[in-house]
């Protein structure tokens, strides 16, 4: 594990892997999505997540940040164990994980202000919500991190008039705010015109800058390619094999996946 | 991407359009019956009258903005009022002579009595909060569709306030001289000379404060907010780290306790606790909520919207009688109304729904989202 210059180191305890699990199993009543998965991922690295419809990628980094609990296996974020009992998206939030989602990281009909916060309020101690000082600092994301200074977009806006590279956008820069470690994004450029992929791939550059940890799902193999260290396959719930970009070309990681799917 | 620079008056100021219709629908029936619409008299009414619809339309308007229904609140005005006029009418006498306490005990008392009297509000509150927890933990953990399980609540609740009454109903005599009447229900400017100020109800004041609150709850707490993005989508909710289930237990048993509370006002109101009270309310508290514009697939809701739709659902009965028709047709016209206000919303509300719409009418699947 290379040391990261970048790394602000100020406050941050040493750790090896931010995220490990073992043996991690799911099952959806008879479905096994995840079978004995056992993976690593480095402070300070991108790793590209790949595998066929239903190879169970998304059931992975759901289990990995708490949205469901794994039906058996352990999780270590930074290196020390979670009880998978009182595991949540709130307490992976707290351990400062990430995650973008391709189609579910914004409420449609809620304005952006109330989804930059949701989950994690400004608020006093009877609960009740600083309006003033979350869109103040909604306008700051807005206008610096995602950099929509002039498209018209508010903090009012309401999502559901925005078109798709604005939403991954938002989500993106909701989870910049939010100083992650570890940014997970689920299929971010699915839908997205050229342009904006190239915003969506150059953000994923600043992750590894930053001196923090992506996890990257992606279908499209010459994005990944570009820009991950490692590359996980996954196949039918099954960790396959790890790959180095650096190892194969485009070409040859096609044809590679391609004869995984041919074995049964 | 062509958006509005500058909200209209429609969008920024909260209920809008149907503050508009009420205006106008006022405007209206005072042009044709001035001797009802023009003199004070009906508005008193209104202000003893609405405040149980009140209450469950806008406890229902955080379950509907959060994506679900409920049903149950009529039977929860059924078994809530039960155990309201059970003990504020039997309860004194029962606890002497179950306990067999001589006339001269302190127990038997008026102090006694009202003592225990009061102690009907707390009991009849906790039978909706417990009614309404169950309705939560059947949705939320069991996993049943809200309209499913509060439509059987609803039967069981009933069913178990026929079972423990007898089917009797309590005719609360005398209750006008309980200062639980006078606090929850009295009429605290009496005295005034003044006629209609005599009449003015004190629940329409405690309506009023509930009513402000919830209004500050669904805007401005995180609840609120958390009900709305449940609303929106549940698997929206979940990823940015709301606890759907601990939250959709936490909006039935709230929409249980305001249940609770109308039961109390409308049995105090009547001095009368009958079986199937409540049952009337149905479709009335629903058509609040929906008119008021709260949407019908949940994330957006509004409970200002809500109190003006309650208003027009009740203007209606007096404005058409007063302009001469019967009462036959109050519940065409309200019936209409309602129609009328979901096609509205939909059409200028939903414009993601309303491509889908036409998206469908011209047979392009692949087309819309
Ligand atoms: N909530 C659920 N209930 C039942 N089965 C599920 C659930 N979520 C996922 N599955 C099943 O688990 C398997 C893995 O699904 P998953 O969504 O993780 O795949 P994926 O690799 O993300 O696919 P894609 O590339 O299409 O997004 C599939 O067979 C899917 O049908
Ligand atoms: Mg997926």
């Amino acid at each position: 594990m290379p040391e990261s210059a970048l790394k602000p180191a100020a406050g941050r305890a040493e750790f090896e892997s931010i995220v490990r699990l073992e043996n991690v199993q799911k099952y959806f009543g008879a479905v096994q999505a995840l079978r004995d998965v056992n993976l690593r991922i480095g402070r300070n690295e991108i790793v590209g997540l790949i595998g066929d419809n239903g190879a169970g990628k998304s059931t992975l980094i759901k289990v990995m940040t708490g949205v469901m609990p794994p039906s058996s296996g352990r999780i270590f974020v930074r290196d020390r164990e979670i009880d998978l009992s009182d595991y949540s998206v709130r307490m992976a939030h707290d351990l400062s994980i990430e995650t973008v989602y391709q189609d579910r990281s914004l409420a449609d009909k809620q304005p952006l202000w109330r989804n930059f916060f949701v989950g994690r309020q400004i608020t006093n101690r009877f609960g009740f919500i600083n309006i003033k000082e979350e869109k103040r600092i909604a306008d700051q994301i807005l206008k610096g991190a995602i950099g929509f200074r002039s498209s018209g977009i508010t903090v009012d806006s309401t999502v559901a008039n925005l078109s798709g590279g604005e939403r991954q956008g938002i989500a993106i820069g909701r989870a910049m705010h939010y100083d992650a470690d570890l940014i997970i994004l689920d299929e971010p450029t699915v839908a997205l015109a050229v342009a904006e992929v190239r915003k969506v791939l150059d953000f994923v550059r600043r992750i590894k800058e930053s001196g923090r940890a992506c996890i990257y799902i992606e279908h499209n193999l010459a994005h990944v390619h570009e820009v991950a260290d490692r590359l996980v396959i996954l196949d039918r719930g099954h960790v396959v094999s790890e790959i180095k970009p650096k190892d194969m070309s485009v070409i040859e990681l096609t044809e590679y996946l391609i004869s995984i799917q041919h074995k049964t | 991407m062509a958006r509005p620079q500058n909200p209209s008056v429609f969008q920024r100021v909260e209920a809008m359009p149907i503050i508009t219709v009420f205006v106008l629908l006022l405007v209206l029936f005072m042009y044709l019956s001035p001797e009802v619409f023009l003199r004070p008299y009906q508005y008193t009414t209104f202000l003893s009258m609405l405040p149980p619809i009140v209450l469950i339309a806008v406890g229902l308007t955080f379950i509907i903005g959060a994506g679900e229904i409920d049903l149950c609140f009529p039977a929860i005005i059924g078994f809530s009022g039960f155990v309201f006029a059970f003990i504020f009418q039997a309860g004194p006498q029962a606890l002497v002579a179950e306990l067999g306490l001589s006339a001269e005990s302190w127990w038997a008392s008026p102090g006694a009595a009202e003592l225990i009297r009061w102690t009907a509000l707390p009991a009849a509150l906790l039978a909706g909060i417990v009614i309404g927890f169950i309705n939560g933990v059947l949705v939320a953990k069991i996993g049943i569709p809200s309209f499913i399980a509060t439509l059987g609540t609803q039967f069981f609740w009933y069913g178990m306030a026929t079972v423990l009454s007898g089917g009797r109903s309590y005719a609360l005599r005398g209750a006008e001289e309980s200062s639980v009447w006078a606090v929850l229900v009295g009429r605290p400017f009496a005295s005034s000379s003044i006629d209609w100020v005599t009449q003015i109800p004190i629940q329409a004041f405690w309506t009023l404060i509930i009513v402000v609150v919830m209004w500050f709850i669904l805007n401005r707490h995180r609840f609120g907010e958390h009900a709305l993005f449940i609303g929106d989508s549940n698997a929206v909710a979940r990823v940015v780290g709301i606890d759907v289930d601990r939250e959709k237990i936490k909006l039935f048993t709230l929409m249980g306790f305001l249940a609770a509370i109308a039961a109390v006002f409308l049995t105090l109101e009547n001095k009368n606790y009958f079986g199937n009270q409540g049952q009337g309310y149905l479709l009335i508290c629903i058509a609040s909520v929906l008119i008021g514009g709260t949407s019908i697939f949940g994330g957006r809701a509004t409970i200002i919207g809500t109190v003006f739709g309650a208003f027009i659902i009740a203007m209606v009965e007096p404005g058409l009688v007063a302009a001469g028709l019967t009462g036959a047709w109050v519940n065409t016209a309200r019936g209409l109304i309602f129609l009328i206000a979901i096609v509205f919303y939909l059409y200028v509300d939903e414009p993601q729904r309303r491509s889908a719409f036409f998206t469908r009418l011209v047979g392009n699947r692949a087309f819309g989202r």
